[in-house]
């Protein structure tokens, strides 16, 4: 990314957590990788101010406590949250979840190739996009949410 | 890619929209790319029950009539259209619009490099992109949804 903002991975399995570590690493992407462990957790990093904010999601679906599906929900109708781009990395190929993730604003749905060289692809494609993708600044954000508030009062 | 579902493009600048063509060209692209030159004619096309509904939109932001912001509230409040990602295509570096577009679910913006060869690199991470995102599979994934709930 072209950016320095950590990359933000939710995800339980850790297995799979040190799968994309290790991809990122392999590709020389220098951001970053911060971890959650399910959706619950996710929301209580991504809502507290002290921790930057990510340039991008990588959603697991299948998680304890708050799935990924409840995460979007949650965080797509959050003013503060919803315009983090939001990708999910998964192994279902249920056809809901796919459908139900796009109805959500996903800003992607990469199912995970099961051999390793394959996934490095999947990752490397999806840093060059969302490097590629230029994201709104927070700064910015923080601006218009001054705006906003001030015309609120 | 019998299944491809096309592309829909909307663009007003003649000369944007025969770039973006030829990119997709060269990059051997199946998915037809349908053109239309405005916010109100993409609606329009989406709304006729007759037309294949695309698998990705590209999204120009300037356009007479309606243009790519408010083309975005109408579709991103459709049940049914709002979940055909959506790619801006822009020149504009105009912070807000950026912020505007992803409040309103964007799934990428990008800046149109000016010269052709950064384009064509631009235009292959996308499609790239979406093709990793197999949009190709989406209407069949669709119809299994649509047929679990009869």
């Amino acid at each position: 990314m072209r950016n320095s903002k950590p990359i933000f991975l939710v995800e339980d399995d850790n297995v799979d957590a040190m799968t994309v570590k290790r991809a990122l690493k392999d590709l020389k992407v220098t951001n970053p990788l911060v971890r959650a462990a399910n959706g619950e957790e996710a929301l209580d990093y991504l809502r507290n101010d002290a921790n930057e904010k990510p340039c991008v999601i990588l959603l697991d679906l299948n998680m304890p406590k708050i799935n990924g599906i409840e995460f979007l929900k949650v965080a797509k109708a959050d003013e503060a949250l919803k315009r983090i781009p939001a990708v999910v990395l998964t192994t279902s190929k249920d056809d809901r979840d796919k459908v139900e993730s796009f109805d959500l604003c996903v800003a992607g749905y990469i199912v995970k190739p099961v051999d390793y060289r394959k996934f490095v692809d999947a990752i490397k494609i999806v840093d060059l996009y969302w490097t590629l993708s230029e994201l709104p600044s927070h700064e910015q954000e923080n601006e218009n949410a001054k705006l906003e508030t001030n015309i609120a009062h | 890619m019998p299944r491809a579902k096309p592309i829909l493009l909307l663009e007003d600048d003649i000369v944007d929209a025969s770039t973006i063509t030829q990119t997709v060209e060269d990059l051997k692209v199946k998915n037809e790319l349908i053109h239309r030159t405005d916010g109100e004619l993409g609606l329009e096309y989406l709304k006729d029950p007759s037309h294949k509904k695309p698998g990705l939109i590209l999204l120009d932001l300037n356009m007479p009539k309606v243009n790519g912001i408010e083309f975005l509230r109408a579709i991103k409040s459709d049940r049914e259209l709002r979940k055909i990602p959506v790619v801006v295509l822009t020149v504009s570096k105009y912070e807000k619009d950026k912020f505007d577009t992803f409040g309103l679910g964007v799934a990428g913006y990008v800046v149109k490099p000016v010269d052709y060869d950064t384009f064509l690199e631009s235009m292959n991470t996308v499609i790239q992109y979406w093709m990793w995102n197999d949009l190709v599979d989406q209407e069949r994934q669709e119809r299994k949804v649509e047929n679990a709930k009869l």
